[in-house]
């Protein structure tokens, strides 16, 4: 468990920030550019103080200026990836790597082998770090703050600075780490597909403070979220579990709630986690068992909340069998038919993306944090 | 050396000793004070980096009386460093080598301060979440990083070392053999009836020097770069 709770003031801005990250997991820190996110992580890290408050990482207490207590930074064992990634330039890309890993206490839960192995790091060994592209260079970094054994890793907007290809690029590795290694990670961004893909936990942060938290799905709801990623963007993250294909139509059957979607994936084996996003915008709404349609994906419920979205239009969440989807409906369909909470509703789903896959618990044979 | 007379060799091995004791001296000296002066704030910060830069205006003659006064035999610290380390500095090189070094203490504290201005901090700062305690970042990355100033710095100090006249001259004297460097020589020449040629002949050398010097400087920073990959 990593429990957070600082504030800090730095000329006019001030940050008043609290959250508690059950560990292993990924916290995303979301939010727009300049809402703290950085500042937040910096208090973590140590790089910067706290006016007061807390700072925890299980038994552990980094931070607690009642006490005042605050472990310098470089005795946290927190590992920390910049969005610049911040690569010694007089030293070889080995010599980055084995910088942390050099000064890390004994014993040490990952080795130079595995951490080359799992970034793809082995062919750049021998390079200067400024003969490295972007993407390699956030690989490196990453391997570096990883090897110097952390109990916790923080990662700064590690892709902001990438290209698309770059990011698509680098994507798949946060994805493998946080699948293989059991280390609890901050992940601070402003970018929401990246949030979806890698976070278990979400905390969103706005002008410098917390403003809600909890996990993916949960928050993928909050009314919080749409002034941050736009009215478009809003709608229910649901992570289903994969039956397996279907012969008709090639696609792969997910399990969300009590019903099933039809989605274009590649080949998963059963029992898999699937992340889907069903974007508010993309659902249609109706009231009977919808019959005679061209939409091969239809989940049914019972409505729970109908809540103004702006002028015209309304969320309506629908309970799909513990879990919540939901669409957004014009104010007049809401009146014409009657929805309110209670009532059977059917949700017709006009698209689904996919986003990410595998956000169970991190497996036995996963190279295991040495306290885990 | 065969084409350099006793007295030309002399001068100039005796004045590459005393700027190589100068440049030993005064760099772990300039390391420190260009760390203080750009890293902490304290108060007399802007008192010491005036103390600092006091050779580069004042008289080199008030240099070398102010060396006088308090390392002469009767002053305070030449007394005790007489007494209780058995180095003399009046008349002797290991003199001519402080004098030196303090003329050039600016240029040198100033180069290593711009080179570290451009040290960047966040390196630091990585260096420190892993796990890398003060001195460790000193040493494995902000020296390295700072190295082209440090070398820039001691080749310039080396330099003014060779060519100091007036401090020298004011607190060790005019000594062959011990303290009479090659400014010095060419200066005695210039006073010798009929030593124009050899005041010309170490001109020459000097220039020479002066020359390899910088070459010498330019090489070694363009080595430095490729090496930090800029």
């Amino acid at each position: 468990m990593l429990s957070v709770a600082v504030k800090k003031s730095r000329g006019s801005f001030s940050l008043d920030a609290g959250f508690e990250l059950p560990t292993p997991g990924v916290v995303a820190l979301f939010g727009r550019s300049g809402c703290g996110k950085s500042t937040l992580v910096n208090v973590i890290a140590g790089l910067l103080d706290a006016d007061s408050g807390r700072v925890a990482l299980d038994d552990l207490v980094l931070v607690d200026t009642e006490r005042q207590l605050s472990v310098p930074p470089e005795r946290r064992r927190i590992g920390y990836v910049f969005q610049d990634a911040r690569l010694f330039p007089h030293l070889s890309v080995a010599a980055n790597l084995r910088f942390g890993e050099r000064r890390a206490p004994a014993p040490h839960y990952v080795s130079l082998d595995a951490i080359a192995g799992l970034l793809d790091l082995g062919s750049l060994m021998e390079r200067r770090t400024h003969q490295l592209s972007g993407g390699e260079r956030q690989r490196v970094a990453i391997g570096r703050a990883l090897l110097s054994q952390p109990s916790l890793l923080l990662l700064d907007e590690p892709l902001a600075s990438l290209d698309a290809a770059r990011r698509d690029e680098v994507l798949p590795y946060l994805e493998i780490l946080r699948d293989r290694l059991a280390v609890p990670m901050v992940y601070v961004s402003h970018d929401f597909d990246e949030v979806l893909r890698l976070a278990t936990y979400v905390v969103l942060m706005e002008s410098g403070k917390t403003i809600a938290q909890g996990g993916v799905g949960e928050m993928s709801l909050n009314k919080s979220l749409r002034s941050i990623i736009g009215a478009d963007a809003v709608g229910a993250i649901v992570d289903g579990t994969v039956l397996g294909v279907d012969p008709a139509s090639g696609l792969m059957r997910v399990k969300v709630g009590h019903g099933e979607l039809k989605v274009q994936a590649a080949s998963v084996a059963a029992g898999a986690k699937l992340r889907v996003q069903l974007l508010a915008r993309d659902l249609i709404v109706a009231t009977q068992a919808p019959l005679h349609l061209s939409v091969r994906n239809i989940l049914s419920g019972v409505v729970t909340t109908v809540s103004s979205d702006d002028a015209d239009s309304d969320l309506v969440a629908i309970d799909i069998g513990g879990t919540l989807i939901m669409a957004r409906v014009t104010k007049a369909a809401t009146r014409e038919l009657a929805l309110e909470p209670g009532l059977p509703a059917w949700a017709l789903v006009k698209s689904v993306s996919l986003r990410g896959h595998s956000f169970a618990a991190p497996p036995a044979t996963s190279i295991a944090r040495r306290d885990a | 050396m065969m084409w350099l007379s006793t007295s030309e060799a002399e001068a100039l091995s005796l004045s590459l000793s005393v700027a190589a004791r100068s440049v030993a001296l005064s760099l772990p000296l300039s390391v420190l004070l260009a760390w203080v002066l750009t890293r902490r704030r304290f108060l007399g910060h802007t008192l010491l980096d005036a103390f600092v830069h006091l050779p580069l205006v004042l008289p080199p003659v008030v240099v070398g009386y102010l060396l006088l006064v308090l390392f002469g035999t009767r002053g305070p610290i030449g007394s005790w460093l007489e007494r209780v380390l058995g180095v003399e500095l009046i008349f002797t090189r290991n003199g001519a080598a402080l004098a030196t070094a303090v003329m050039s203490f600016p240029l040198m504290v100033r180069a290593m301060r711009i080179s570290l201005e451009n040290v960047d901090r966040g390196l630091e700062e990585a260096a420190r979440t892993l796990g890398a305690g003060a001195l460790d970042r000193f040493a494995t990355i902000t020296l390295p990083l700072m190295l082209p100033g440090v070398l820039a710095g001691a080749i310039t100090a080396f330099s003014a070392a060779l060519g100091e006249f007036g401090a020298v001259i004011t607190f060790v004297s005019n000594i062959p053999g011990e303290t009479r460097t090659l400014p010095l020589a060419l200066y005695t020449a210039l006073q010798t009836p009929g030593g124009d040629t050899a005041a010309a002949r170490l001109a020459l050398i000097s220039f020479l020097l002066g020359l390899s010097g910088l070459l010498l400087s330019e090489w070694f920073a363009r080595r430095v770069r490729r090496m930090l990959g800029r």
